[in-house]
């Protein structure tokens, strides 16, 4: 990803999908900071309700609904050791496919893609998110990052899925 | 170890020693499961829904209460009812979505039909019924008892139960000071659910939805997270906490804690994690209850936080946001949660926003508390598989303080496992 974009119009699905890998590269080895310089400023981080998936945070509850405050708040409590939920960090695994640029409108490129993240903690089941992502990408400075973040579930309710600790 | 009482009694209590123990065979057995879902979950009130979540005629909810299958609805009259969700027929439910209006419900099975209201309305191939066959006895059951206390509708397996405002009691108060957030005493369960399982047993969530002593262990990147917004965290001396709060025993097994606030309140306590474009709206937010309420009364609805358990398993916590939640047991290791949260109905946008933003920092399955507690949960429950070489846990804290039991004590944690023992009585 060292390719100099020069705007939004110019990117290619390849170019979205090797960002979106390098992203889930990031995420599943636990490189958080690394994660952060991927985000703008003025990032949100979105995981709707299962059973309200296309609703507005600001009047529904969901399961996650980070601005960009506390989003990096987030990622200090995530490489907390008292962050219990998370420690030993659980071992992920992001498969991301049907990738597709779904519009361009001045510096921004929304995104589609789908997502299986396997979860697996000792002594715990192996856990499966199941979903889609949403994008919101923007051109800033020759490279992508990330404006928006929202991921899907499938499942009608989070259920076994236990808890959303960690970066979806 | 000394006061190992020696015993397979449920609960040993011995007020003289200040000893409280709890068979941890309570966590892991399927025998006192299905006792307490005879003892307790078919006699108690146990929560159905919010009156709000059936606003219109037609207005309907599915759900699973105390493991039976039930519609909450508001027929076109405009009662709200409990109809269990079985054909009279064959059985099948005849709702199968999760909300919705309707005037009826249909069972895809054969193709019974009844109104809003449970009556039966249609039934295929009629005549081939005898004619003791009565359409008029065969509507949807309706649970057999089903009542409200400011809009929060619970059910009762037992016909013969007390009232539920007798059966409250003093939690009403506790209740009242979560509607006297709205102008019009008028709350909401706001759109969007959480339903999550935890890997534990369900009374391990009213003990810990109450227990006081543990935010300190079990959240601290919470109380960083705080600590990084500006908000003040440091304990007096002498205290765990910020703020002396109490646990408190409301009777029937109901209990509280009570505390001065320090983690900020939608109504109506700034903090700086709000920011300071907030403050302004929270300010008018305040007037508007002093008026309405008298500074006295205002302060206690708007200073203090109270995380209540309505005996068995509904919580409502009044705290840095307000969540209404419920579990039920699916088997002695498991726990099934749903989590809403409650407003206000005249709130703004902004304030909405504000509420739902200030919920998801410390609760639900991706807040920054929550699924620590849920860690919490499940690794005791981890411990309890040794429940036959380490047979008691310890819930003394407190017992030795003459004076009120502070949230930190376990005073009020024992409130619930006394009723409890109550309930199930003699072993089976």
């Amino acid at each position: 990803m060292n390719k100099v974009l020069d705007k939004a119009s110019t990117v290619s699905c390849q170019d979205v999908e090797q960002f979106l890998y390098r992203e889930a590269e990031l995420l599943d080895s636990w490189k958080l900071d690394e994660w952060l310089k991927l985000l703008t400023d003025d990032v949100s981080y979105l995981v709707p309700p299962n059973e309200k998936p296309d609703a507005d945070h600001r009047f529904t509850l969901f399961l996650i609904a980070d601005d960009a405050v506390r989003l990096r708040e987030r990622v200090i409590r995530l490489k907390d050791p008292n962050c219990h939920a998370e420690y030993p960090p659980s071992r992920t695994r992001r498969m991301i496919t049907n990738v597709r640029i779904t519009g361009v409108e001045g510096d921004t490129i929304s995104v589609a893609a789908n997502f299986v993240v396997y979860r697996h903690r000792r002594s715990e089941p192996p856990r499966t998110f199941v979903g889609y992502y949403r994008y919101k990408l923007k051109m800033q400075d020759g490279t992508l990052k990330i404006a928006e973040r929202r991921a899907v579930l499938d499942a009608e309710e989070l259920g076994s899925m236990g808890s959303v600790s960690f970066i979806l | 170890m000394n006061y190992q009482p020696g015993t397979k009694e449920f609960v040993v209590e011995n007020r003289e020693n200040q000893t409280f123990l709890v068979n941890r065979e309570v966590f892991v057995s399927p025998d006192v499961l299905r006792q307490e879902n005879r003892a307790i979950f078919d006699r108690c009130w146990i929560y159905v829904g919010h009156a709000s979540e059936v606003k219109n005629p037609g207005d309907f909810r599915s759900r699973s209460v105390a493991g039976r299958p039930i519609i909450f609805v508001r027929d076109r009259e405009g009662a709200v009812r409990a109809l269990i969700n079985s054909c009279r027929h064959r059985g099948a439910v005849v709702c199968r979505e999760r909300e919705g209006n309707t005037r009826g419900f249909y069972c895809m099975y054969h193709g019974w039909t009844y109104n809003n209201d449970g009556t039966l309305r249609g039934v295929p191939g009629e005549e081939a019924y005898g004619p003791s066959f009565d359409k008029k006895q065969m509507g949807l059951v309706e649970v057999p008892r089903l009542e409200q206390y400011q809009d929060f509708y619970f059910l009762n397996f037992d016909a013969n139960a007390v009232g539920l405002e007798q059966y409250l009691g003093k939690a009403k108060e506790y209740i009242d000071l979560v509607v006297d957030q709205s102008p019009s005493r008028k709350m909401e369960i706001i759109s969007g659910v959480q339903e999550y399982e935890i890997k534990a047993n369900w009374k391990m969530l009213v003990e810990n939805s109450v227990d006081d002593y543990h935010l300190i262990a079990t959240h601290t990147t919470w109380l960083n997270y705080m600590r990084n917004s500006g908000v003040d965290i440091r304990p007096p001396k002498g205290l765990l906490l910020p703020t002396k709060g109490l646990g408190k025993d409301l009777g029937n097994g109901h209990l509280t804690t009570d505390n001065p606030n320090y983690r900020g309140r939608p109504v109506a306590r700034w903090i700086s994690v709000y920011g300071e474009e907030a403050k302004e709206d929270i300010a008018a937010i305040r007037q508007e209850l002093v008026q309405r309420l008298g500074e006295e009364r205002a302060a206690r609805v708007a200073d203090t936080n109270r995380n209540l358990v309505i005996f068995p398993n509904l919580v409502i916590n009044d705290g840095s946001s307000v969540t209404v939640r419920n579990f039920f047991p699916v088997s002695p290791d498991l726990m099934r949660v749903t989590a809403w949260a409650l407003g206000p109905v005249e709130e703004t946008e902004a304030q909405r926003a504000r509420r739902l933003h200030a919920f998801l920092t410390f609760y639900g399955p991706g807040g920054f508390a929550t699924p620590d507690d849920v860690t919490a949960l499940e690794a005791a429950q981890q411990g309890y598989a040794a429940w036959r070489e380490v047979p008691w846990s310890d819930l003394s804290r407190g017992m030795a303080r003459k004076e009120e039991q502070l949230d930190t004590d376990e005073g009020h944690i024992r409130v619930f496992w006394r009723r409890w023992n109550e309930l199930m009585g003699a072993r089976a």
